[in-house]
């Protein structure tokens, strides 16, 4: 009787998460990924998702820039627009490059020209979940 | 360069590209990944089509 009274006011110990080693891939995918959409795929040899991955990013984002979409900075000041900055920059080098040659500041001319800006953020959004998942295939959590 | 394109055509390549790499993504499998990427795809074509009756019925 005591014992099972002992037993129930145990603190129950929450299950401990298995540590995932850090592997110079773990650390290089992801951040290959970020910066050239679907690299950190193709450096772990999936070349078939990786270049899915490539073409379906980079040809958002293009076409977000040809539909003469806004590229949104870090110092918007207003919450919608610091949203619209953390997608944008999942896109990474993609990003950095639009910024570099100072494409992606047209205004808006026509009624598509808002699905440009929301092409460029998804094609950032898009580009993190690549990023997880290229993480999770270099720590072997995904074949 | 910049390029035009009608409203539905934008929605289809939206769902296009973001049904891509939600099926890699998601999945383990390849034949799941073309599954649930077709799946995606068929939700996002349905969805805009479904609003785009919903937005004629309330405007009429």
């Amino acid at each position: 009787m005591a014992n099972s009274t002992t037993e129930k006011t145990r603190p129950v110990e929450p299950p401990k998460a298995e540590a995932q080693p850090v592997t110079t891939m773990s650390v290089m995918a992801p951040a290959i990924a970020w910066l050239i959409p679907g690299a950190g795929h193709l450096i772990q040899k999936r070349w078939g998702r990786g270049i899915l991955l490539m073409v379906s990013i980079f040809a958002m984002f293009l076409l977000g820039l040809a539909l003469q979409g806004r590229i949104y900075k870090p110092n918007g000041g207003d919450i919608l627009d610091i949203l619209g900055f953390v997608g944008d920059i999942g896109a990474g080098g993609l990003y950095i490059v639009t910024r570099a040659m100072d494409w992606g500041q047209g205004a808006i001319a026509h009624a598509t020209a808002d699905y440009g800006t929301k092409y460029l953020i998804v094609a950032g959004l898009l580009n993190f979940i690549a990023v997880a998942d290229a993480y999770h295939i270099a720590i072997g959590k995904k074949p | 360069m910049t390029i035009q394109l009608t409203h539905f055509s934008a929605a289809v390549l939206f769902a296009l590209f973001a049904s891509i790499v939600f099926g890699i993504t998601q999945r383990s499998e390849t034949r799941e990944m073309v599954r649930y990427g077709l799946y995606c795809f068929a939700m996002f074509v349905g969805g805009v089509i479904v609003a785009g009756w919903a937005m004629w019925i309330l405007r009429r």
